[in-house]
């Protein structure tokens, strides 16, 4: 004993700092190994500090454009033109709350909690998908959003379901398996107008014209300008580059376009049978930079409504959290934590 | 239009679901917590549902819902109160879905024409009312705030409750026993909530009627304008 | 509980009878009834259940307390838990 303590206080700070180092280089190897192996991540893994905070501003960006990207289609469910089309709407905007649940849950394994992550939110400290600053001004925008919109979500979400870490892709299998539907409503939608009355096509036309850039711009910046792109790639978070995955959903969208009897508002676009792909025009990175800044149409809006829901929630919250303390044993249920069972970390 | 009996109380049945469906329809992206947000629109949705069967036993659901002017609503003016504060949405829900759970609890029961659709409904409405009660049992036994709202909603909307029990032509129902056991279920769950049960007349002092009879709150006609502006613009347009 | 955070709950799914409770994910709520009731909301609206459980995720007792402790060593040096460890002469049946 006497010899261990001496040992123990003879040893300085110097040495302790080198045996963490050593314990987290050798926790890096086991952290690199699972990932080169295409093993899954859990929550109490140990994780390198910068994955872990990837991984929050991603997933919580993810959530929130769920949550805020349900303001542009809310708009028309009070004037959606059939009962049938109301339900969908409705079932729709329903399912992206929904998302947004599951994502903040999936966030919340990393040791972050959805009021800090709404507070975020709120403040403008966390984004959002820009493409929901752009307005949805006739019904058709629906269809646009469900055909368009969606279609880039899920050509982006789709390799998610094989992301490194085991909640994040839990979350997107499950969201993608709902998705499914929101895509194939939004063409129908917009199929029936195209085939319509003359007011119908051109309803449908004009929603193509206006989102059909802004989808484009969904995929982020080009690879040689995207910030974080290398790195997520070698953690697995990323599967594909932003460049490979807007090639994938234009090479989609463009027999798409077709059998909708829709044009899509680029006159480049044409196929390249040497790449084998579409190539297509020059995409307008200074009004993705612009709207991403606070510039666009509905950035304001949308923050605000939001903000205000949350504010004139506040009541409601509180009414609640009294009543639970008055009728339930405090023994349970009383601590805010994190998620899968990441319950001890503070 | 002239309508047979048991056309007139589908479109009375059929009206409160959409109507209702409608104003929940509005709180999305503005409810007090997200998981809020996939609760009403639960309910809105299941409203629809009933709605999209009830007018298609009147006619066709569309032309129904779209093309017909404020007049011809059978609703009751209840459901188409303006959602208010979430006080005052959990108030209308709280009368609403207590009433929908009785009647439809006995449709059920009988072998009518609408026994199928209260079968599958009565399950949908026994769980929009214990959203409603536990709800109610939050907000009045919770902060002074939220007692003070819900007391405010549960007493600005019991003036609407009375319509509910006027016999409706087509649904052979107890009334009267039907408005006991309302009082009793919705008494008892404001009370456990701590609220002053309203006391108030429960009919408004017109005697030319209510929603059942085609008379509708100012509110009423701008919901419809909203709602039909669309289908309207496009006559004879297929969605 | 002063402050509107409501606590974190995880939520369990039954999918059909027959298969047991397996975690679907985690949500708020200020008591165990609205637990429950958005947890129907959430993780079963296309049907995808038959019986749910929350638990506080505070109540939950994780293995490996340390969280530095990295990765579990697989339990692989005990081969003899699994019955292909062992060789049957073949026409041996039922076992």
């Amino acid at each position: 004993m006497a010899t261990a303590s001496a040992h123990h206080t003879a040893r300085t700070q110097a040495d302790e700092a080198a045996d963490e180092a050593a314990r987290t280089a050798a926790y890096e190897v086991v952290f690199d190994a699972a990932v080169a192996a295409d093993e899954r991540i859990e929550p109490r893994d140990w994780m390198p500090d910068a994955y872990r905070s990837t991984l929050v501003r991603q997933i919580a960006q993810h959530a929130h454009s769920e949550i805020i990207g349900m303001q542009p289609e809310a708009n028309w469910i009070t004037r959606a033109p059939s009962l049938r089309r109301k339900a969908i709407l409705m079932a729709k905007v329903q399912d992206e709350a929904g998302h947004g649940l599951y994502l903040y849950s999936a966030a919340e394994t990393l040791g972050v909690g959805r009021d800090e992550l709404l507070d975020k939110l709120h403040s403008g400290r966390q984004k959002y998908s820009s493409i929901f600053n752009y307005p949805t001004l006739t019904w058709a925008d629906v269809g646009a959003i469900g055909w368009l919109v969606d279609g880039a979500a899920i050509t982006n979400q789709v390799p998610l379901c094989r992301c490194s870490y085991g909640p994040y892709a839990r979350a997107m299998i499950r969201v993608c398996k709902e998705e499914s539907f929101h895509q194939r409503q939004g063409y129908e939608l917009l199929l029936a107008l195209s085939q319509g009355t003359p007011e119908q096509h051109a309803m449908a036309q004009d929603a193509v014209d206006r989102w059909w850039w802004p989808s484009l711009m969904m995929f982020g910046p080009p690879d040689d300008e995207s910030s974080h792109s290398a790195q997520s790639m070698a953690w697995k978070i990323k599967r594909h580059s932003n460049d490979e995955l807007r090639q994938r959903f234009v090479d989609i969208a463009v027999p798409q376009a077709e059998s909708l009897g829709l044009t899509l508002p680029d006159p480049d676009l044409v196929w390249n049978e040497e790449r084998g792909h579409h190539d297509f025009g020059a995409i307008d990175w200074t009004e993705f930079w612009d709207v991403l800044k606070g510039n666009g149409p509905c950035n304001d809006q949308r923050i605000t409504q939001r903000r205000r829901a949350h504010e004139e929630g506040a009541w409601v919250r509180e009414a609640a959290a009294a009543y639970a303390d008055k009728h339930t044993s405090p023994a349970v249920g009383t601590t805010s934590t994190t998620g899968e069972t990441g319950a001890t970390r503070a | 239009m002239t309508l047979t009996v048991n056309t007139a109380a589908a479109l009375a049945l059929g009206d409160d679901a959409l109507v209702l469906s409608h104003r929940l329809g509005e709180w999305a992206g503005h409810a007090p917590v997200l998981e809020e947000e996939v609760a009403l629109a639960n309910i809105a949705l299941d409203l629809l549902g009933q709605a999209r069967v009830l007018l298609s036993m009147a006619g066709d659901e569309d032309e129904l819902a779209y093309l017909r002017e404020e007049r011809a609503f059978r609703n009751l003016q209840l459901v188409e109160q303006p959602n208010g504060d979430f006080a005052h949405t959990i108030a209308r829900q709280l009368y609403f879905s207590t009433y929908q759970r009785l009647l439809y609890a006995h449709l059920a029961s009988g072998d009518g024409e609408f026994a199928p659709l209260a079968a599958k409904a009565v399950k949908e409405v026994a769980y929009h009312q214990d959203h409603a009660e536990q709800w109610t049992l939050r907000l009045g036994d919770g902060t002074d705030e939220s007692r003070a709202r819900m007391n405010v909603a549960v007493q600005a909307l019991w003036r609407f409750t009375g319509e509910m029990f006027q016999p409706l032509d087509g649904v052979d129902v107890d009334w009267d026993a039907m408005q006991t056991a309302w009082l009793e279920s919705v008494g008892d769950v404001l009370r456990r909530a701590t609220l002053t049960v309203p006391e108030g007349p429960r009919t408004g002092a017109w005697t030319a009627g209510a929603g059942r009879q085609g008379l509708h709150t100012e509110s009423f006609g701008r919901m419809l304008a909203e709602m039909q502006h669309l289908h309207r613009s496009h006559p004879g347009a297929s969605w | 509980m002063t402050n509107t955070d409501w606590p974190l709950w995880e939520v369990f799914v039954r999918s059909r009878r027959g298969l047991s409770h397996t975690h679907a994910g985690s949500l708020h709520a200020p008591d165990a009834e609205l637990a429950l009731r958005n947890a129907r909301d959430l993780y079963t609206r296309r049907g995808e259940g038959v019986s749910i459980w929350v638990v506080p995720s505070a109540a939950i007792t994780a293995s490996s307390p340390d969280e530095k402790d990295p990765f579990f060593e697989p339990a692989a040096d005990k081969p003899y838990r699994h019955p292909t460890f062992y060789e049957i002469p073949e026409g041996v049946k039922h076992l």
